[in-house]
């Protein structure tokens, strides 16, 4: 590891992922960092194997799974631990935030049980100490004292899911994993939600790992945007070069196929056609057959991650990404 | 026709529905021109998908009425034999959110198509209404055999587009139709939706969260806060000049690069304040 | 919203968790079946006939299982008797499923007042036990099958009806109903076409699990003297006939429909709980 360079939190090397029944790897060569204080998202449509990665940092894996590759937490790989250490990343280090906070919950129990019941379990720390925690955190999260003794039902959606982020920090985790944590609120709580996991990240400087199927959302929030497809990250960027200058067909797809505020009314762009079958293997690129810059090569070969001209830190796998540049896709 | 000019195939008339205190459609009224498309915005809680269900005849009304073509369909009429539920399926037809769980799982595509089509149009040639349905929303025949499961979600949708289609209703009621679906297949059935409206001058009712998709496909726009109506007008320029503070807020709410989180925040706990006192 | 089915806490334990066990009950169903479907064809003796001069004896070449204190032959007695012993159960079953059905649909869809009543009343059937209200009803309409099994169908139909009734307002709130409705289909044809295929196999799963309670309820009324008249070969009268016998040294003619009993209840529970986990699991 390089000395002058920090551990990042996370880093998925080379992650490659087969499920029992399919034709292909449903992760295939996954790459992606995230360091102290960082926001990455990840940006896919379903199936895309956008929530198998982030799980994977926990080692939340299918049952039949064959992983190849490495997931270090903090400099650890989580693939290679034993099952003790395991559970300590699991109850401390990183933490997960859910997509539909009420499936998170269980209603019949008080709030403030739910906050303390991870930390008190492990015996670490004594049930008073926890509550004085949950209060603090429950202050970070814009909330007081009364819910501790409220019941999930009694607060709205996006107050309990400030409940699980709240419940997510008990253990000051290096590592929040957040699953579509908004898909399930409205948007203006979605607003709030966003807000409050931006000030968490600079106050307690955890790395976060937004998953989300909504590029806007991820190119609003984060640093860096992972774009999924099919298993294979195919395009990787600061947001705004994303945004402005796509340099994969697919990420330039997804952007015209959404309905915007902005932008002319009527027809969207849409992308024919379905993702690939799991259950037929992939040759060459996995958006080739949707793909109308698609040439023989596409195919026949996979192409490989390759950084734009003067943008180290934007890469993008397509064999044509030099064609895209300069048409300006609605952005 | 007994009057002349633009007529409102659908008509909606000081509804009210209270569920205990809770006063879940609070007097909305709103009108959708013939071959037009009006959507509803709110957030969960706005009272727009009881709405809904009242202009579907999925839930009754305490107060107002639903007219369609000029006829009641709400109070009198409601009751009555199979030729009255019949008539009222032909005005409105739905489709729902989950394409995973409004369709079901063990009745096939071509089966549930014409289990419609023998309801309302007994002695006609289904066979090839059946293949028209499935040209129409862009299924090949091969799903035709198919059961729900073995089709993906946006396959699903335009079967359940089809099924809606099948009735030849005056208006389609699309409770976050798109909602579930993954935003490339979101693009494609919101296409189709478009291209069925240019075909057949039927009128939509379009229920929704999302203002991209609003923009998009209506012309006219119906904004619910707390089961009240707080703004309606013309799409275009509700979104370009919104009136209500609400609106606004709503509109500040959809992620676009630039985005400040933080000032929503304020600004929806500011409105908040207020609606409380 | 996952449905739960009435199991007795005993018989419950016996799971299928090997699919032999499973495979060996599924063909033990099958031939007792068989074995009361083709019953007339395959014995050797008429079951009644009586043979003073040969009673008690043990199993010999004529007699492949022995004979009875009264000297008729135990082999015909147990092949006629899988007759009765499961045409009984079957009424009970086919009457509580049918019935059960239609009251928890016809909860479940109305609500309101009709749910109110109808709950009410089978859970007051909960309160009174199956064996006292066949007995009474016995009493009062005398010998024959039909009474016990109409009182124990009575009995059984509230565990049909509750687990449909919890299963149709399952089924209901999923929005293809709705959109069923909406087409314009009337509630019967929504109940009959849509909901009940889907909920069938739940149902049936607990149906054939109550197939071998009423067996053994009806087994042991007959061998209180209940119901099944004196001479029709039955399970449960054998073992009350086979009484004097254990007394005198020869337990076979008792012991053997026992057994019966016993391996015929496991393999049908065995049989319906495999199914009814499947089932479990096939869903959602």
């Amino acid at each position: 590891m390089n000395p002058t360079q920090p551990v990042p939190t996370l880093d998925i090397q080379g992650l490659k992922i087969t499920l029992p029944g399919t034709a292909r790897p449903v992760l295939d060569g996954v790459d992606l960092t995230v360091r102290a204080g960082e926001t990455v998202a990840l940006v896919g449509e379903s199936g895309s194997g956008k929530s198998l990665t982030s799980r994977s940092a926990l080692r939340l894996l299918p049952p039949g799974a064959v992983v190849e590759g490495a997931v270090r937490v903090g400099g650890e790989d989580v693939l290679a631990m034993d099952a003790d250490r395991l559970c300590g990343v699991r109850a401390g280090s990183v933490a997960m935030v859910f997509q539909d906070p009420r499936a998170a919950v269980n209603p019949l129990r008080r709030i403030g049980d739910f906050l303390t019941e991870s930390v008190t379990l492990t015996g670490a720390t004594s049930r008073t100490d926890a509550t004085a925690r949950a209060v603090e955190l429950l202050g970070a999260v814009g909330l007081d004292e009364s819910v501790l003794r409220k019941y999930p039902g009694q607060v709205s959606g996006g107050m309990l899911q400030r409940v699980v982020i709240a419940a997510a920090l008990m253990g000051d985790p290096v590592l929040l994993l957040a699953d579509e944590p908004t898909t399930a609120l409205d948007v203006t709580s979605q607003a709030e939600v966003i807000a409050l996991l931006a000030t968490l990240r600079e106050r307690f400087g955890t790395g976060l790992l937004f998953v989300t199927h909504d590029l806007d959302l991820a190119a609003a929030i984060s640093d860096r945007v992972h774009v999924m497809y099919a298993g294979r990250i195919v395009e990787t960027g600061p947001a705004e070069d994303l945004f402005a200058r796509p340099r994969h067909p697919y990420t330039a797809a997804l952007l015209a196929s959404t309905p915007r505020m902005e932008g002319p009314r009527g027809r969207l762009a849409a992308i024919e056609g379905q993702p690939p079958d799991l259950r037929e293997p992939l040759h060459g690129c996995a958006f080739a057959t949707r793909c109308p810059l698609a040439t023989e090569v596409c195919d026949q070969r996979a192409p490989l991650p390759a950084a734009a001209p003067g943008r180290p830190e934007h890469r993008a796998a397509c064999h044509h990404s030099d064609l895209l540049e300069g048409s300006a896709v609605d952005a | 026709m007994p009057e002349n000019g633009p007529r409102n195939v659908l008509e909606v008339r000081g509804l009210r529905r209270a569920f205990g205190a809770v006063r879940a459609v609070d007097d909305v009224s709103f009108a959708l021109p013939e071959a037009g498309s009006l959507g509803v915005v709110g957030e969960s809680g706005s009272g727009k998908t009881t709405t809904a269900r009242i202009v579907v005849g999925l839930e009754r009304a305490d107060e107002g009425e639903v007219l369609v073509r000029g006829r009641s369909r709400t109070g009198r009429g409601r009751t009555g034999g199979r030729a009255a539920r019949l008539a009222r399926a032909r005005e409105v037809q739905m489709v729902f959110q989950d394409p995973y769980l409004s369709l079901d799982p063990r009745t096939g595509v071509e089966a549930a198509l014409r289990e419609t089509l023998r309801l309302h149009f007994p002695g006609r040639d289904h066979a090839r209404r059946v293949r028209e349905l499935l040209d129409q929303v862009g299924l090949g025949t091969r799903a035709a055999d198919a059961l729900p499961r073995q089709l993906s979600g946006g396959q699903r949708q335009r079967v359940a587009i089809a099924r809606a289609l099948a009735v030849e209703p005056a208006v389609l009621v699309l409770d976050e139709a798109v909602a579930a679906l993954d935003v490339s297949v979101q693009a494609q059935i919101l296409n189709l939706l478009a291209d069925i409206r240019e075909q057949t001058g039927i009128g939509y009712l379009f229920i929704t969260h999302d203002l991209g998709v609003v923009r998009c496909v209506t012309d006219e726009i119906v904004v619910m806060r707390h089961g009240a109506v707080v703004e309606q007008g013309r799409t275009q320029e509700v979104l370009t000049a919104p009136g209500h503070p609400y609106t606004r807020l709503l509109l500040e709410s959809v992620p676009r690069p630039g985005w400040d989180p933080q000032a929503i925040a304020a600004a929806r706990r500011a409105l908040q304040g207020v609606s409380a006192k | 919203m996952t449905a739960v089915l009435t199991r007795r806490p005993g018989l419950a334990r016996i799971r299928a968790t090997g699919s032999p066990l499973h495979l060996l009950c599924l063909g033990l169903v099958a031939a007792v079946v068989l074995a009361a479907l083709f019953a007339p064809l395959l014995v050797p003796y008429d079951p009644n006939a009586v043979d003073l001069g040969n009673a008690l004896a043990g199993p010999s070449a004529a007699h492949p299982l022995g004979v009875d204190a009264a000297g008729r032959d135990t082999l015909s007695r147990l092949l006629l008797g899988a007759r009765t012993s499961l045409l009984g159960p079957l009424g009970v079953v086919v009457f509580s499923t049918v019935a059960g059905i239609a009251v928890g649909t016809a909860a479940a869809w109305r609500g309101g007042w009709v749910d109110s009543v109808l709950s009410r009343s089978t859970e007051l059937v909960f309160a009174f036990p199956g064996m006292l209200l066949a007995i009474l009803i016995i009493s009062v309409y005398g010998e024959g099958l039909l009474a016990p099994v109409i009182a124990l169908a009575v009995a059984y139909l509230p565990y049909v009806s509750r687990l449909t009734r919890s299963l149709v307002l399952a089924e209901r709130a999923r929005p293809y109903v709705s959109a069923y409705q909406v087409q314009g289909h009337s509630a019967v044809q929504i109940c009959l076409r849509h909901i009940l295929p889907n909920i069938a196999p739940v149902v049936l799963a607990q149906s054939t699990i109550n197939f071998g309670y009423a067996l053994m309820d009806l087994a042991g009324l007959s061998f209180l003297g209940l119901g099944v008249p004196a001479l029709t070969p039955d399970w449960g009268r054998m073992v009350f006939d086979g009484q004097t016998a254990i007394q005198h040294g020869y337990p076979l003619s008792a012991i053997l429909p026992c057994a019966f009993m016993v391996l015929t209840v496991v393999a049908f529970n065995v049989v319906g709980e495999r199914w009814a986990d499947r089932v479990a699991r096939r869903d959602r």
